[in-house]
């Protein structure tokens, strides 16, 4: 099972939880109950792939990136990284670290600080592990992670209100590379660009990863997007992974119910075959994080439930090439 | 043919703002016929939303209309006063806006909201329009419909918010929904429903619907006709069919090839448009497309092409 192997895994999270405790009171706070944001996801990262993680908001797919980086409180479960479980370190411990996992955020407005200009912004993780501003070293790198991401040697003396959004997500995306990371994790980086916008910086993104031998997790709510950029992808909802598979055996053979309604509701850019399309419709909506159903957290939606799927918590496991948390597979 | 329900003549619009006169919308023509459903696809600052805010007469202080007619069933709305647009408004054109968060009121209950425009425009006693809005609130199939009117709209998730929105445009059935993104701000599940229920519902009224959007996949699922814009300026319309089969406009052309589908190749390089979108305030003298063009030649810088 590749799960285990960890000789080429760059990341392996096992059984991650993030919990939000939940205070009630004014004056005197009590806990009365937690947020299961995340609640018992494993997936492993392999050197060099582009893992996606995908689902609706709230399912915590965000959540998950936050962990891995830890910058949300880790409740429980593993994070190996290049062998080390990172998961129970201190802010000091994971200092040197963070040179080896940076991260695009999805705001490309509010991600990049107003009052600096783009070669400080961008310069600004090596000034903050140890590399001198006035240094050649600095210098140089920050012209060369300039034309990396193909904008043009005279923007880094201007400030980001003067760049559209793509051009943003350039600086935000050189700005995580100066560190030469080993993990890269990219939070929605396009959801926020125009559509025209849009096919550059995944196109960036795509020629970046094999250039520098980047592992990326890719974290969208788009499933065609994800689709064109990931080897693997993992499918989330209410805080679990629901299934992982390969990119063409989730898109040919979606196993867990909930894959094949997500991948029903995307419509295809083309009338034809749309008109021929028969949609299956899931009802409802997306339930509340803080009150999760009982059993399968999807049951209440689910057309194929039963009452097996309302008592037990269907857990992941393999079924040829997908990892598939489901009773009715 | 007769005479379509609204036909938009040369509108132009400007708004004035810190970086100066920008032109949202320069010389944009279209039609709407009863019972169909006109999609306007275009990226932010297109002029897309200024269109649809201009056929409400909504654009406000600071925005112009400074040419151009819209006739609505005949009449020019543009020369119409405020008094005589406000009975036209939400009464014989409704308008679904993007933010189903924002744009209920979270002071009054669902009840009262989908009752006003009932007892407003159509003169019914509050009894019975509040009757009305029960009625309306399961027709857009919000279960238990009943019970939820004294309801707040923060009890409500987003997908069931836009459901009241919906609810609230049809009240007066009208003969013009104009619904502008009305799904982006949800999930690709929810929709899926509320679109459907937004096709179904038009249907049945016969009304005719302008769906604002810059999702092609949603155009292709829900359309008849499609009018692209770029830069304040429409540039290309065709039937949906059409368009995907053979778009024309370098533009239309560029998009099209340039969002990946699940049915595309994966993992090739996508087909990208070049350059960034056109800043309104400083729009280039010809075609707004011209810069980023592969195609575009002396004539294309020099002056605008018309439809």
């Amino acid at each position: 099972m590749t799960e285990s192997n960890t000789e080429s895994a760059l990341l392996e999270v096992r059984d991650l939880k993030v919990h939000f405790p939940v205070h009630e009171g004014v004056l005197i706070q009590r806990q009365v109950g937690s947020v299961k944001a995340v609640d018992g996801v494993s997936f492993t990262l392999q050197r060099g792939e582009t893992f996606g993680l995908v689902g609706e908001s709230g399912c915590g797919k965000s959540t998950t990136a936050l962990a891995v980086l830890k910058m949300v409180n880790v409740s429980g479960g593993q994070i190996i990284f290049e062998g080390q479980d990172i998961a129970t370190l201190n802010e000091s411990a994971m200092h040197p670290l963070r040179k080896r996992m940076q991260m695009v955020y999805q705001d490309p407005f509010g991600s990049l600080n107003p009052r600096m200009k783009v070669g400080d912004i961008i310069g600004e993780p090596l000034v903050v592990h140890g590399v001198s501003r006035r240094s050649s070293e600095y210098k140089q790198r920050v012209r060369q992670l300039i034309d990396q991401v193909g904008l043009l040697p005279d923007m880094a003396g201007r400030y980001p209100h003067e760049f559209s959004g793509g051009q943003r997500q350039r600086i935000g995306i050189a700005r995580a590379l100066a560190l030469n990371p080993a993990l890269l994790i990219c939070d929605e980086p396009v959801s926020a660009l125009d559509v025209s916008i849009q096919a550059q910086v995944v196109n960036l993104l795509m020629d970046l990863q094999r250039d520098l031998n980047l592992t990326v997790l890719f974290i969208a709510h788009d499933l065609s997007v994800v689709r064109h950029i990931s080897d693997r992808i993992g499918v989330m909802y209410l805080g679990k992974i629901v299934e992982i598979a390969p990119r063409d055996e989730l898109f040919d053979h979606p196993r867990h119910p909930y894959t094949r309604a997500l991948l029903d509701a995307v419509p295809v850019p083309n009338p034809i075959i749309e008109a021929g399309r028969a949609q299956q419709l899931i009802r409802g909506e997306v339930p509340s994080v803080r009150n999760p159903p009982a059993g399968c957290h999807f049951q209440p939606r689910c057309p194929l439930a039963d009452s097996r799927c309302r008592e037990q918590r269907p857990v992941l496991t393999s079924h040829g090439l997908a990892s598939v948390a489901c009773h009715n597979v | 043919m007769s005479e379509p329900l609204l036909r938009v003549e040369d509108l132009c619009v400007s708004f004035r703002t810190d970086s100066g006169i920008v032109r949202a919308v320069d010389c944009v023509s279209l039609h709407v016929n009863q019972g169909e459903t006109l999609a306007i696809v275009g990226e932010s600052g297109s002029g897309k939303s200024v269109t649809a805010l201009s056929i409400m007469g909504l654009v406000g202080d600071s925005g112009k209309i400074n040419q151009g007619r819209i006739l609505f069933d005949g009449v020019d709305l543009v020369a119409l006063r405020e008094s005589a647009m406000r009975k036209i408004r939400g009464n014989r054109i409704a308008m679904i806006f993007q933010e189903p968060m924002s744009s209920l009121n979270p002071v009054l209950t669902i009840g009262k909201q989908v009752a006003e425009p009932i007892w407003l425009h159509r003169k019914k006693s509050w009894t019975q329009a509040y009757a009305e809005a029960a009625e309306l609130l399961a027709k857009v199939r919000i279960p238990d419909a009943r019970s939820r009117l004294d309801d707040y709209p923060h009890h409500f998730s987003g997908g069931m918010r836009q459901r009241v929105m919906i609810a609230m445009a049809l009240a007066c059935q009208p003969k013009l929904i104009i619904a502008d993104e009305p799904t982006t701000a949800l999930d690709v599940t929810v929709q899926a429903q509320i679109l459907a229920l937004l096709k179904d519902l038009t249907r049945e009224t016969n009304a005719a619907l302008i769906l604002i959007t810059h999702d092609l996949g949603v155009v292709a699922r829900y359309a008849d006709r499609v009018a692209v814009m770029y830069g304040g300026r429409i540039a290309e319309t065709a039937s949906a069919a059409d368009l995907y089969a053979n778009p024309r406009h370098p533009y239309t052309v560029g998009l099209m090839r340039s969002i990946p589908s699940l049915t595309s190749d994966a993992g090739s390089r996508l087909y990208a448009i070049r350059g960034q979108p056109p800043d309104l305030a400083n729009l280039p003298t010809g075609c707004a497309f011209a810069p980023r063009c592969e195609w575009a030649k002396d004539i294309c810088l020099r002056s605008p092409p018309s439809l």
